[in-house]
């Protein structure tokens, strides 16, 4: 056995639907190191949301078990932070109101937050939006809102379900240079950064953000490959012209497809 | 000024259409040889209403503290009801199915064994108003406090949050729009309670003189009764969507 601060051991995943069981998930076995950067990538529907879940300790796996820093899951974990596939702000709240909401819900004074999440508003690009009330931001800028209030009790664990999907291509870059920055790439050693699981569709994203990338394979989601990516760190703009990083991402492609063999083109 | 523009702009046609319905009644009543008797002129009708021997003020009063009161304790009851059947499973199955019974009731039919219990008086008028109009209420305040997306409810686990601060935070606020509808139906169903208990037992309030028109064949008393039972009532409707429009600005346009 591993001795990853998370590991998960053949876990499954079968949802008792109406219309009959489906397997979301089989055999998932995986161990993540403190201060990891790993990121998720796999079909539409491959099971990706559900293993944040059953790591959050949200849902319980049907199958295997999860263990987070020695503890088995079987309840929500304390001191995570959260990105949902879909920002879930509270619509009566203003965007300041729900970046605190942590604060709250976790029994903290909020007003002493509220210096850190009006930066984290700042560094989101929603400096002067706090005020406002989510409907009347953009999806991405929800999405950015969301973001903020998952970083605001500073969580060692992070998960995030494709928190960049709404985004420009263009704010999307900004965003994950600011998620490396928060993350210590360039300030921290490795073991007093934040480990985190991070769920995308983007090959190129996976890549430049991560320590490892795991795909996994459709319904029901097996880990078809875990790779390694061992670019150098701090990741930078120039690096996405590099060759290493053009080859990292159609290798990472080839394992998403199947297509292991040569001759594939891009 | 331009919110007084845009409110003109919006509600011409319907101070027009009542402009002009209330010019045909008075001209069919005119000239049309119709009795004072059976439908009284809109001009009589505004004579009644200010200059007749009814003393309005009294009857006003008594009517207005019923609906008043009515309202209140229906909205009272009804949230406390509502929270107490969202809270816990085991009080839910208590008491849905004896408030389903209670609201197939026709309330009507029970006024008369309130005179037998309370006598006259307003009180008994005010718990007719609030038991036709409690059962929204409590119907919505529970949907409302359960109708939460899964997703607001897993934010709140994450931080481990204790049910109360749930509840607090995320599904009352939920639900406020839900009980905000359900209270302007409320807001009508204690003017019809007000007057059944009257015409039921009293010796004052609006729906008091109206019984009183019948003997006398008064009818253009008996329609300035009406038009200010109508304007008690609107003016407590108002007053709910105002109440809406404060509390809940993000539900604004939803119902
Ligand atoms: N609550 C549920 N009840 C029944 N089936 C579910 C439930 N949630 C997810 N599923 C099923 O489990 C499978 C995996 O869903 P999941 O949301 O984890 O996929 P995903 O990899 O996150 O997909 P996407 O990339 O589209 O977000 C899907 O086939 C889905 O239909
Ligand atoms: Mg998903």
């Amino acid at each position: 056995m591993n001795k990853g601060l998370i590991d998960l051991h053949e876990v499954g995943m079968t949802y008792q639907a109406a219309s009959g069981p489906v397997e979301a998930l089989a055999g998932i076995s995986a161990s993540i190191g403190a201060g990891e950067f790993v990121s998720l990538v796999g079909p539409s529907g491959c099971g990706k949301s559900t293993l944040l879940r059953i790591v959050a300790g949200l849902r319980p796996a049907t199958r295997g078990t999860i263990t987070v820093a020695g503890r088995t899951v079987t309840q929500p974990i304390p001191d995570i932070g959260m990105v949902f596939q879909a920002p879930i702000l509270l619509k009566w709240r203003s965007i300041l109101e729900n970046v605190l909401l942590p604060a709250e819900l976790a029994g903290k004074d909020p007003a002493k937050l509220r210096p850190r999440a009006e930066q984290l508003l700042e560094m989101a690009g929603l400096a002067g939006f706090g005020p406002k009330l989510p409907r009347e931001l953009s999806g991405g800028m929800q999405q950015r809102a969301a973001l903020c209030r998952a970083l605001l009790l500073d969580p060692p664990l992070l998960l995030m379900d494709e928190p960049f999907g709404a985004l420009d291509a263009m704010t999307r870059d900004d965003m994950a240079l600011e998620l490396l920055r928060i993350w210590g790439e360039k300030d921290l050693a490795r073991e007093a950064r934040k480990t985190v699981l991070f769920v995308t569709h983007s090959i190129p994203e996976a890549v430049f953000l991560s320590d490892r990338v795991i795909v996994m394979s459709a319904r029901p989601g097996r880990i078809a490959a875990d790779l390694r990516i061992d670019l150098p760190r701090p990741r930078t703009v120039e690096l996405r012209a590099t060759e290493a990083f053009g080859r990292l991402n159609l290798e990472l492609f080839r394992a998403l497809t199947g297509k292991t063999g040569g001759g594939t083109t891009l | 000024m331009t919110k007084l523009g845009a409110f003109s702009r919006q509600y011409w046609p319907t101070v027009v259409l009542f402009a002009f319905l209330l010019a045909s009644w008075q001209t069919a009543v005119t000239f049309g040889n119709i009795r004072e008797y059976l439908l009284p002129a809109p001009l009589s009708v505004w004579n009644a209403l200010w200059h007749g021997d009814t003393a309005w003020a009294g009857h006003l009063w008594t009517t207005t503290l019923e609906i008043i009161g009515a309202f209140l304790m229906a909205a009272v009851v009804g949230v406390a009801l509502g929270v107490a059947i969202a809270w816990s499973p085991v009080l839910a199955n208590a008491l849905v199915p004896f408030l389903v019974f209670v609201n197939t009731l026709p309330k009507v039919a029970i006024a008369p064994l309130f005179l037998i219990w309370m006598g006259y008086g307003i009180f008994p008028n005010m718990l007719m108003g609030a038991l036709i109009g409690f059962f929204p209420v409590v119907i919505n305040t529970a949907v409302g406090l359960s109708q939460v997306e899964p997703d607001m409810l897993d934010l709140g686990r994450v931080f481990n949050a204790p049910k109360w601060k749930i509840f607090v935070k995320i599904r009352i606020p939920n639900a406020l729009p839900y009980i905000l509808s359900a209270l302007k139906i409320t807001a009508t169903a204690a003017v019809v309670g007000a007057i059944v208990g009257e015409f039921v037992a009293s010796q004052r309030g609006l729906g008091y003189v109206i019984v009183t028109t019948q003997s006398s064949m008064n009818t253009s008393v008996a329609f300035a009764a009406l038009v200010w039972i109508s304007v008690v009532g609107l003016l407590l409707y108002g007053a709910v969507v105002l109440l809406a429009h404060l509390w809940a600005p993000w539900a604004e346009g939803v119902d």
